[in-house]
């Protein structure tokens, strides 16, 4: 790999331990896969996680000096304001002081401090064609693919080393050639809500590896619709990129989407394939009988917040309801007076806060109902059983406390 | 002298222990830390032990935190499998694995994976840029 002389000097320690160290690590990577040099990015966002792994990594590139050359965005962890004020489930000490590090870690690293898994839909959008580094299941393939911009499926790891240095190996996605399609998804069900989007994105052992090249989807898709495919096809398989023919920029044609090429494979998509997986897919429950509804894996949009909104006020939920969003939707639906009707019905709308986090501590062994399976998959592995239902149904669930 | 194949360096170091094979991809989140259990539901190495071996598989899977935070958990209990030979790897797993400091090599030639089977004690060298099958 050629690296400029800055470059150079990076990765020789006279930009500090810190970026020497990122560095080597990009390079490793870079080498990995042939990347003949290191492109400059202006953005990035890391997939913070607030894990062992994410803090010790954190703090590592801290002691060693680095700073953040590119502030990026980062994924929620907890909010520590709303989950140590009133909350009536005291967080212990212990995963407290955990979110404290985590927090302090990346506040030093100079990164911006958006806790929010959503950077593309309002807080951190590239252009057509920039190149930059976005690691989180939901945030790769939707600026690929929906931006048009250039990102390989970074680690949040490497996202990070990224930010701290400026630049990234040029390889893999950030190439045209790498962008084409090679698979041919035909869609005959019916995509009625952003729900069945998050059902498509979970067909990964259909699609099978490659860039799938979606058709028949409808005319007009929601950002939100478009989030939830792109967080499950990385729940359910490993996808940086996809197009969806007539609506993605890089797709105006099948024949442009697939760079003129004959695609590897056809999959056929239906309702029955949908349907299927929804039944697998939910924890057993006992008549029904739900414990707590949540959405926002990932974050719900200011847009759905007012949808539930507009369906629980004046009434009473008979079972919890938390609707996880970023801080920016949190602030606008505290002045749209939106969370004033979801309080007062019994719903919590909980900024900077992910499902697979110990605050949930609580609801070990309780089961949930919720509309996204990437909700369901990660805090399974602490205990906490999930029913998948629409949004609607899981609303209605929330009113009655009980799943039908 | 066992049988020697060309590879492709990934993450630096060497190591040899007894192999263990998947032909299913691995996310390091679902392999138990105590132990270096795969716990994954119906995956082919479920219940078995990948801690201190050479784990030969196609790729990883999984959201861009898995990896590492897997491997780490690991690390704590001394139970990192001891090189990773792999054959479409990914960024995430890649900075995973240099991270965490395990050695990695890809481009195993079609007669090494016809040739290696469980519990083979296989020297991977990804400095030198060689697997050996003892």
């Amino acid at each position: 790999m050629i690296l400029t002389e800055e470059q150079q000097a990076m990765l020789e320690g006279k930009y500090g331990e810190g970026a020497a160290y990122a560095m080597k690590i990009q390079v490793g990577i870079g080498e990995c896969f042939d990347a003949p040099r290191m492109v400059p990015i202006k953005r990035a966002h890391v997939a913070l996680s607030n894990q062992d792994g994410d803090l010790w990594f954190a703090e590592k590139l801290v002691k060693a000096g680095a700073k953040c050359r590119v502030a990026p965005t980062v994924n929620p962890g907890f909010c520590l304001s709303y989950f140590c004020g009133n909350w009536p489930h005291p967080v212990d000490e212990k995963d407290y002081e955990h979110m404290q590090r985590t927090d302090n870690a990346y506040r030093t690293l100079g990164a911006v401090l958006s806790y929010n898994c959503t950077p593309y839909i309002a807080t951190n959008v590239p252009n057509f064609g920039e190149v930059c580094a976005f690691s989180e299941s939901s945030a790769t393939p939707y600026v690929n693919a929906v931006w048009g911009a250039r990102s390989n499926r970074e680690s949040a790891n490497s996202a990070l080393c990224a930010a701290v240095t400026g630049c990234v190996p040029e390889y893999g996605l950030l190439l045209d050639e790498n962008r084409k399609g090679d698979i041919v998804v035909r869609v005959e069900a019916d995509m009625k809500t952003a729900y069945e989007y998050h059902l498509l994105g979970m067909m990964g052992d259909l699609i099978g590896e490659g860039i799938p090249v979606f058709t028949g989807l409808p005319k007009v898709i929601t950002p939100e619709a478009l989030r939830n495919l792109g967080a499950q096809l990385n729940t359910s398989g490993a996808y940086g990129m996809y197009h969806i023919v007539g609506f993605t920029p890089e797709a105006p044609t099948l024949e442009v989407a697939l760079g003129g090429k004959k695609p590897i494979r056809e999959v056929v998509i239906t309702d029955k394939d949908l349907q299927d997986f929804a039944e697998k897919f939910s924890d057993e429950t006992k008549n029904g009988k739900v414990d707590f509804a949540m959405f926002g894996c990932p974050h719900f949009t200011l847009e759905e917040a007012k949808y539930i909104a507009d369906r629980i006020e004046g009434k009473k939920l008979a079972i919890p309801m938390y609707i996880l969003v970023s801080s920016h939707a949190e602030q606008m639906a505290e002045r749209m007076g939106i969370r004033q009707v979801l309080t007062e019905a019994g719903a919590d709308l909980i900024p900077d806060t992910c499902p697979d986090q110990p605050v949930w501590h609580y609801l070990i062994g309780k089961t949930g109902v919720t509309e996204s399976p990437k909700c369901a998959y990660y805090p399974r592995r602490r205990g906490i059983n999930f029913i998948l239902r629409d949004l609607d149904a899981c609303i209605e669930a929330a009113l009655t406390g009980e799943v039908k | 002298m066992g049988k020697r194949f060309a590879c492709h360096k990934i993450s630096e170091g060497k190591a040899s222990a007894p192999a263990i094979l998947s032909h299913e991809r691995i996310m390091f989140y679902q392999v138990r830390p105590e132990d270096g259990m795969m716990e994954e539901k119906n995956h082919e190495l479920q219940g078995r032990i990948i801690a201190k071996k050479v784990l030969i598989f196609p790729g990883g899977k999984g959201s861009s935190v898995v990896q590492q935070d897997g491997l780490y958990h690991l690390d704590k209990f001394q139970n990192m499998p001891s090189a990773l030979i792999v054959q479409h790897p990914d960024p995430v797993l890649v900075a995973g694995a240099i991270i965490m400091e395990i050695p990695m090599v890809d481009r195993l030639p079609e007669e090494f994976y016809e040739t290696v089977k469980d519990d083979d004690v296989v020297v991977v060298n990804a400095d030198e840029g060689y697997v050996e099958i003892q």
